[in-house]
């Protein structure tokens, strides 16, 4: 490994991580970031000297991680944190996020805008209740690359056969959920085998370390196969000598491309016509896609303000006003049945009505819990939602950025539960409904 | 079980691939826009420290052909380099923006506040910041705060919510969920807002060569008279400094970050171009402010209690 010195821009890869503190998770990161040479001198002497106030024997890497005093008192983590690092090959930003089991909703925070995410085990323990609750929200969230970082394999004698195990049971169960992939490598965090570093230890390994796998991972999609959406967040018009009629509307592409000449669809509207001009920052192009932050300039006169979506005419989705999904919510107030929101989708926000919320979830079995009345903070399950305007949304399978909303509470602005439009897994599995009547709608 | 990746040769993401800059550009150029079209007030805070410029930059990007539709705010020290004030009149100038100026010394003029024994002003900001936001009736504040700064910001939020004292309560940040921000707020609070997240000092460098950036000339090597005290390289002025025994002498240094004089510590340095700047900072083996930062030295938690009071 070298130092970060080459100056060439490169890619960016979010990615999340998921597991305890007994897992090792703070040591993961502590190593990773320390490793390719992402903390520097001055880090590694505050947490020298933070770890030797306290009576600690060598520096503490979790320290590096703790940021608030109330944790750093608790020696828990309570949020979600973001670290950065980078090698010459790819830009990284973490969302490291706890893995108790309280604190489900800031893995869903984490694993939102997260492209990977890598689970940790304790190769003493294997594949534990704590694991299938990360795997299911994995899938939940359609993170579309997973890791399995087995850790602590110098504890097991780096045994071959005891990772072969847990990864089998692991992969079986994730495939089952619907994740489209995983990666499964041994390691230990503590020793620093198939961190950054290919180990000494497992010569059996012939796969990549945690830090090559996420240096190649790839970080775009086939967007041929992409329902093209610009949600308008600003309309962008000078009204000066210079640019007398300019009317440019301003977005980021939530969903594949856009190209000039194409024929959009302006929703909920429904009015039609061609883009004459895409303004990528300042610079005209003929073609642009997702995340790209652009302005749109059209060939006719349409009224279009913040809070529609520009689609492909031949590619638009249904507008509804009656939404079904799998929510996590996030507040300390319960969710209520009759419960009167703010949702927010893409740019628009409108009022909205919770008319039923049809079962929770119980991530480490999957089982589901009919009619619970309401959802509880880290709760997860399924709510029907009535708005005030229709609204035209994708199913989260199809679509992240489009097929995901928040509910807010209008009174104080709490945000309430993050959701996901449509079913909830990829692939229907069998699973213990506690219910006889419903059949399986998860 | 271990699906293999092919090797990514360079450029077989393309076409779709977007750099890291451009990435980080896009996601600032959204943020900027979805407060625009969120928040009645927003307001830029604009130093002319390199931070800020970057913030400004992408602010002027994100609705051009139009002019940003926000005002800028300065808290000013009073101990401000002045090549740092020339700059920021002059950008000021030129794109016709509306400048707004919280001044500390005013405020230690009308005896509101008080000097510290040591010179330092930083922390005096938060009082004339937070009355000029509740004057105004700014309901958004940019900031150029990044999270690779400090451990206290790693969990700081895009949108971070302060009530009507400006405070910051950790316990009161909303999750921030895919790219779906939540401005909302009561009247009198106000949202601190961060477009430069998830940037890295590197990111910022790279990015300011990539635009052609102009920034002050303190931030390339000169030279200028210095003495040394808590292991820094402080400018002499009038500001406090040099006191007994401490010595001036002449040395070639650069700045790496721009705040108050008291606080702020120049970097023994020969670059003087932006690519020899980068290069020296991806070589460095001090995070910036670290090394040229008193004020964030001064405990584990004192960036967390600042937070909390309403600082940056």
């Amino acid at each position: 490994m070298t130092t970060t010195t080459e100056l060439t821009e490169t890619t960016l890869l979010r990615f999340a991580t998921a597991g305890s503190v007994d897992d090792g998770k703070s040591t993961l990161v502590g190593r990773l970031l320390h490793d390719s040479k992402s903390i520097l001198t001055d880090q590694l002497e505050a947490v020298e000297r933070a770890s030797a106030s306290r009576g600690a024997e060598g520096p503490d890497l979790a320290l590096l991680t703790d940021g608030l005093r109330a944790e750093r008192e608790q020696g828990i983590t309570i949020d979600v944190a973001y670290r950065y690092f980078a090698t010459p090959k790819r830009r990284f930003i973490l969302a490291d996020t706890p893995g108790h089991v309280q604190y489900t909703r800031n893995m869903v925070t984490g694993a939102s805008t997260a492209e990977l995410t890598v689970i940790l085990i304790d190769a003493r323990n294997g594949v534990v209740e704590q694991t299938r609750r990360h795997a299911a929200l994995a899938a939940l969230l359609r993170v579309p690359h997973v890791v399995l970082a087995v850790n602590k394999m110098d504890l097991v004698d780096y045994a071959e056969p005891v990772f072969a195990a847990i990864a089998e049971e692991f992969t079986a169960y994730a495939l089952e959920l619907g994740v489209p992939e995983v990666t499964a490598i041994p390691i230990s965090a503590l020793a620093g085998d198939n961190v950054v570093e290919p180990s000494a230890n497992m010569d059996w390994y012939g796969g990549p370390t945690v830090l090559e796998h996420l240096e190649t991972v790839p970080v775009t999609h086939d967007l041929s196969h992409c329902h093209a959406r610009l949600p308008v967040q600003y309309v962008i018009r000078p009204q000066t000598a210079e640019h007398p009629d300019y009317r440019g509307y301003a977005g980021q592409i939530a969903a594949g491309s856009f190209r000039v000449g194409e024929q959009i669809t302006v929703l909920p509207s429904g009015r039609s016509t061609k883009i004459a001009g895409i303004d990528l920052l300042g610079e005209p192009v003929d073609v642009a896609w997702t995340t790209q932050s652009v302005t749109i300039l059209l060939e006719d006169d349409i009224d279009i303000s913040r809070g529609d979506l520009l689609v492909p005419s031949k590619d638009a989705p249904p507008t509804t006003q009656d939404i079904e999904a799998t929510v996590c919510h996030v507040a300390d107030a319960p969710l209520t049945v009759g419960h009167r929101v703010l949702l927010k989708h893409g740019t628009r926000t409108v009022k909205a009505i919770v008319k039923d919320i049809p079962s929770r979830l119980t991530l480490a079995d999957l089982s589901l819990h009919p009619h619970p009345g309401q959802l509880v903070a880290n709760d997860i399950g399924r709510v029907k939602i009535r708005t005030a305007e229709p609204l035209p949304v994708d199913s989260y399978s199809d679509s992240r950025r489009t097929g995901s909303f928040i509910l807010i509470d209008p009174n104080d602005g709490t945000t309430l539960t993050a959701g996901m439009v449509g079913e909830s897994f990829a692939s229907p599995e069998p699973v213990k409904d506690e219910s006889e009547d419903d059949g399986w709608d998860f | 079980m271990t699906t293999t990746v092919a090797k990514a040769d360079e450029g077989t993401e393309a076409p779709y691939a977007l750099s890291h800059l451009d990435a980080l550009e896009s996601e600032a150029v959204h943020i900027f826009r979805e407060v625009a079209g969120e928040f009645e007030r927003p307001v830029v805070l604009f130093s002319g420290g390199k931070d800020s410029i970057v913030m400004l930059h992408l602010a002027l990007k994100a609705f051009a052909p139009a002019a940003v539709p926000f005002s800028l705010l300065h808290v000013d020290t009073g101990h401000n380099f002045p090549e740092v004030l020339e700059y920021r009149d002059r950008t000021v100038a030129r794109h016709g923006l509306r400048l707004h100026v919280a001044s500390v010394q005013d405020y230690i003029d009308r005896g509101v506040l008080k000097e510290r024994p040591d010179g330092t002003r930083n922390p005096l900001q938060t009082l004339p910041l937070t009355e000029k936001i509740q004057a105004e009736k700014f309901d958004a504040v940019f900031g150029g705060g990044r999270r690779d700064e400090e451990k206290a910001r790693a969990k700081e939020r895009v949108f971070s919510l302060r009530d009507e004292f400006s405070q910051w309560d950790p316990r009161r940040q909303r999750p921030e969920l895919w790219n779906l921000y939540n401005g909302r707020h009561a009247p009198g609070e106000h949202v601190r807002v961060f477009p430069l997240s998830n940037w890295t000092e590197l990111d910022v460098w790279q990015y300011i060569a990539r635009e052609g950036i102009e920034l002050p000339e303190i931030y390339f090597a000169h030279e200028r008279e210095v003495f040394s005290r808590s292991g820094m390289w402080l400018t002499a002025g009038e500001w406090g400094g040099p006191k007994d025994g401490e010595s001036v002498e002449k040395r070639l240094v650069r700045y790496r970050t721009v705040g108050d004089m008291s606080c702020t510590g120049a970097v023994d340095s020969d670059a003087v171009t932006l690519e020899q700047v980068i290069t020296e900072i991806a070589a460095s083996r001090l995070t910036e402010r670290g090394a040229t930062r008193a004020d964030d030295k001064m405990s584990e938690a004192a960036m967390e209690d600042r937070k909390r009071e309403g600082y940056f």
